[in-house]
């Protein structure tokens, strides 16, 4: 990596990579920024940018009006579950298609994710009057069912460009050695496998947490996770942008840190065998 | 003294198995400042009534009535108190998907309502939602400008009028736009707007044989008179602008007029959030010199209980105490009188309390009082509803309409060519219907 | 190496997954097709009547479907080109030895995590609003009238926020593929003599094919059911100027509460995506093998 390049160049470089990420930043920035201002300063023109009177009068109200703690948890609840569920089920099938490939193993993989295609709204109704009348409405259960059912071809898809990556040769090396399948899978494999697995994690995780659709409408008072908490403060009557902005805040503030902290290992596995 | 710490124990056991027993309701509702003000005025209602406990639900309008809609069509019964508007209720009561309210309790008075929302909740006699607050559209004004422009306002303008003073209100340069009006499409939107604009001209949705009278002068005539007035002097962007975005525009002082709802003269008189607070005039929405119809609409929150829910009892406790005298007293006591829940009982607009402090309670009830939902144009009509047609359909077809008047406003298609795609997409949607055979 | 022994294994590992998708596909699309034949509006209890292909009849020449037809593809295609040709520029970008690497990086991947109708919200109110926005007050105090972007340009604007959104993702794809360029090949290249352009040209861009093949599919995967982002924004207007094939579904089944046309409308929407599908997996499954 290190290639010898003028002080002047990357002095240049640097700057001109700060002003991009800046711009591409700016918007969440812009929110935090009005998010501590009062619905009156929110819209001032010319707008303050730093130099305003900081209040955290938005964060009390919208906490005082909502119960985030009870959305929240649904939201970890619902996109962790599903996570987790879709892995279960996506580890062995992924597996089977990187190792074992038959003739219909592509055939298979296009198919599921083609599944991924489908408008959600053109199958509402009908998922609606299941959920009714199984009793799974606004539960969370309910909605990891869904939301695993809707990630699992991306998982399927990510864990098999990574699994294809493990060189077969080693395997065959370990069975020369007299490893069983047990001991193949446990010390060869999995230490091999945990980076993708891990950022197929993070990945879905964050999906799952951002999906706005299904979220929003097989849910109620019980089951409804951030994204619901959102509906409750966008344009209502009067004013709006301060508590917006809190709201936007604290919705997005738990997955912009995980993806922040998870960033190194995100990247690690988002390669989708892309890279050779 | 052992003895009574023992009774205190057990009444305080049997008054904690009561609370175990409690019952809690799911209510949707919309997320306007009334309704945020009462989930904060709980305590209230839980100190009556320890044995209900209330689930809030809280959604933007869209949201709201999206799901509450399909919740009651499908079934699903995840609510027992939806929070609903004068659009829904008659459609809903006919339907048989809401509780009938005919047993009140005296104490509610139901006498008291005002008689035109009360009519609009009614079907065959039946009373099936109480409402929360109710609203009608008029006039706001900046006294001020009116004043700079050598102008007065007439407490029942023309659009003559209305055209003159906004011409010489505007002064683009200072920011200050003559006249705003929703622009962003929507069946409760720009179309709200439209709708009983066209009233005010005399025209009408449909005539009697359920034909959409898009080609009739007087819709040209509501058109190209809205579109006059919002290109010369009107905001830019004002075809994404509903009822939010006029009014932070209107209370930063950037329009110096606007018709819409009622409500909204509590927020622009309101100094904690308007600059122009002080300056605020108001009249009559505007109608067309020689048509006695304004072009103001009807409309209330109400709050109404889905049949088959299976706390029917603690549902009407608590929509009881949330429409009733006492509620309105209560939120006068705590924020003050301006802040009550208006335009639902006539001793609301009785008490010299209440129009002290609101300067537009006078030409609220006025407004209220004028609109007629079963006699919405001079002409007649095949259906109710004033600035909507209150068929199933119609959601749909307003809306649809509504693109193409906001697509005219953004300057992508010319007034006919509007009006032309509104009236054959109504037809299309009509004769789809079964109306039009 | 595979045994019938494994094969057999393998499919017992595989069908679970097939069986879960194959009742998530046949379950709920076998009701939409039986509702799509129906005359069912939510709003109107009583009696469904069969009506044949009525609703398809009704759906496919309702103006708004070419349009809307139209739109899906400006909207897909467009932020496709962006966030390809944005986040391989980001990535060489990235890729260059700077200050701050990391929190460079971490900035520019942000948008990512956000949810949205949260990025949607945002960037309608706080930045495209010509009165309240920020970009109506930088055309002001420029002494330009503002620009209306949601009216003038509403689905050009819904592509720019669906590109903000995605570009991070092209830009960590492509950033990973140009972390594994081979140096030893780009020094040996630029002893020969070849320049920087011929260079890019010649070994970068053929390095990141394949990456972008991955971009491309994952991408259109999303990007074919943007819908949040017009809802909160545009409402599919002004007119139908901004309404994709997934909102037209969305407002017949959910504003119209036709459920009969919604279906229809459904269906019609899933043999356009497998058609886009098919298509889209020749091309993928031929980059990917190669």
């Amino acid at each position: 990596m290190a290639r010898r390049v003028s002080t002047r160049r990357r002095v240049i470089v640097t700057a001109i990579a700060w002003a991009v990420a800046f711009l591409i930043f700016f918007p969440i920035l812009w929110t935090f920024l009005t998010s501590f201002k009062t619905e009156g300063e929110a819209v001032a023109t010319p707008p303050h940018f730093l130099f305003f009177n900081w209040t955290l009068e938005n964060y009390i109200e919208v906490n005082e009006r909502s119960d985030y703690f009870l959305h929240f948890m649904n939201s970890v609840v619902i996109s962790v579950g599903s996570t987790v569920l879709g892995l279960i089920i996506a580890i062995p099938a992924a597996w089977s298609m990187a190792f074992v490939p038959g003739k219909r193993t592509k055939d298979v993989l296009m198919w599921m994710l083609s599944t991924k295609m489908l408008p959600p709204v053109g199958v509402l109704i009908p998922i609606f009057l299941l959920f009714k009348n199984t009793g799974l409405m606004d539960t969370r259960t309910g909605l990891v069912i869904i939301l695993t059912l809707i990630d699992l071809p991306i998982i399927v898809w990510m864990l098999y460009t990574y699994f294809k990556e493990i060189p077969g040769e080693i395997l065959e090396a370990a069975r020369m050695d007299g490893a069983g399948l047990r001991e193949e899978v446990i010390h060869i494999l999995t230490p091999m496998a945990i980076p993708g697995i891990a950022s197929t994690l993070l990945l879905n995780v964050i999906l799952a947490w951002n999906e706005a659709f299904w979220t929003l409408n097989l849910t109620a008072a019980n089951a409804a996770p951030l994204t619901a908490f959102i509906a409750s403060y966008s344009s209502p009557e009067g004013l709006f942008y301060a508590k917006l902005s809190a709201a936007s805040m604290m919705a997005i503030a738990p997955i912009l840190i995980l993806g922040w902290f998870s960033q190194k290992q995100l990247v690690r596995g988002l390669t989708f065998g892309a890279v050779k | 003294m052992k003895f009574r710490a023992l009774a205190g124990a057990c009444v305080l056991g049997l008054t904690a198995s009561g609370a175990m027993a409690e019952t809690t309701i799911t209510v949707a509702t919309v997320n306007n400042g009334d309704m945020i003000r009462m989930q904060g005025l709980m305590d209230d209602f839980y100190a009556a009534h320890p044995d209900i406990k209330v689930n809030w639900v809280t959604m933007e309008e869209n949201v709201l009535r999206q799901k509450v809609t399909t919740d009651v069509a499908t079934k699903a019964g995840q609510y027992d108190v939806m929070t609903i508007g004068t659009y829904e209720v008659p459609i809903w009561g006919k339907q048989g998907w809401l509780v009938a309210l005919d047993d009140l309790p005296d104490s509610y008075d139901v006498n008291d309502l005002l008689p035109a929302i009360r009519s609009g909740l009614t079907v065959d006699d039946h009373l099936y939602a109480l409402p929360f607050y109710g609203e009608s559209s008029f006039t706001m004004y900046r006294k001020d400008l009116m004043e700079k422009a050598g102008l007065t306002m007439p407490e029942d303008p023309t659009w003559a009028d209305i055209e003159k003073a906004a011409a010489a209100m505007t002064d683009k340069e200072a920011g200050i736009y003559g006249i705003c009006l929703r622009g962003k499409a929507g069946w409760g939107e720009n179309m709200a707007f439209l709708s009983a604009m066209d009233n005010s001209m005399g025209g009408r949705w449909f005539d009697m044989d359920w034909n959409p009278q898009f080609n009739t002068p007087e819709w040209k005539n509501t058109l190209t008179t809205y579109l006059n007035l919002m290109n010369e002097y009107g905001p830019p962007g004002a075809s994404s602008n509903g009822f939010n975005e006029n009014l932070a525009l209107f209370q930063q002082g950037k329009c110096g007029m606007w018709m819409d709802a009622t409500v909204a003269a509590s927020f622009v008189t309101n100094p904690k959030d308007s600059k122009v607070a002080d300056q605020v005039g108001f009249a009559m929405a505007p109608h067309k010199d020689g048509v006695a119809k304004n072009g103001n609409w009807l409309w209330a929150w109400t709050l109404a209980i889905p049949a088959g829910t299976q706390k029917e009892d603690a549902a009407k406790t608590f929509i009881e105490w949330a429409t009733s005298k006492e509620y309105t007293a209560l939120v006068a006591s705590k924020e003050g009188w301006a802040n009550v829940p208006p335009g639902t009982r006539t001793s609301l607009y009785e008490n010299p309390d209440y129009t002290s402090a609101a300067p537009f309670a006078d030409l609220t009830l006025k407004s209220i009082n004028a609109a007629d939902p079963k006699s919405p144009s001079v002409q007649d009509v095949p259906y109710t509803g004033v600035q909507f047609v209150a068929i199933p359909e119609f959601q749909a077809i307003g809306t649809a309409v509504g693109q193409q008047f906001s697509a005219a406003l953004a300057g992508q298609i010319t007034a006919d060519q509007a009006l032309q795609n509104a009236q054959s997409l109504t037809e299309r949607e009509m004769k789809k219907a079964g109306y039009i055979k | 190496m595979a045994t019938k022994h494994s094969r057999a294994a393998s499919r017992l590992m595989i069908s679970p997954a097939v069986l879960l998708l194959l009742g998530w596909m046949i379950v709920p699309l076998s009701m939409t097709i039986y509702f799509s034949f129906l005359n069912y509006n939510l709003l109107m209890p009583g009696a469904h009547n069969f009506i044949g292909f009525d609703n398809y009849k009704y759906f496919l020449t309702d103006p708004a479907f070419t349009t809307a037809l139209i739109n899906t593809l400006v909207l897909v295609g467009g932020v496709l080109l962006i966030t390809t040709v944005g986040g391989t520029l980001l990535a060489l970008l990235l890729d260059q030895p700077i200050w701050g690497q990391g929190i460079v990086r971490v900035l520019v991947i942000a948008p990512f995590f956000v949810m949205p109708t949260v990025s949607a919200l945002v960037w309608k109110n706080m930045f495209m609003n010509p009165v309240n926005g920020l970009f109506g007050w930088i055309a002001t105090s420029l002494g330009l009238p503002p620009f209306d972007f949601l009216a003038h340009a509403p689905l050009f604007s819904v592509i720019m926020i669906v590109a903000w959104q995605w570009l991070p993702f092209s830009t960590l794809i492509l950033l990973t593929a140009l972390q594994s360029l081979d140096s030893e090949q780009m020094e040996a290249a630029e002893m020969d003599g070849a320049g920087a352009i011929s260079r890019f040209v010649y070994i970068t861009v053929p390095h990141l094919a394949r990456a972008t093949t991955v971009v491309i599919l994952i991408q259109t995967i999303f990007l074919l059911s943007v819908f949040a982002e017009i809802l909160v924004t545009t409402n599919g207007g002004p007119g139908t100027a901004s309404t994709n094939l997934t909102y037209l579904v969305y407002a017949q089944s959910l504003l119209q509460f036709d459920v009969g046309g919604g279906s229809a409308g459904g269906i019609i929407a899933v043999i356009l995506a497998n058609i886009v599908a098919i298509f889209l997996m020749r091309m993928i499954g031929k980059n990917l093998d190669a």
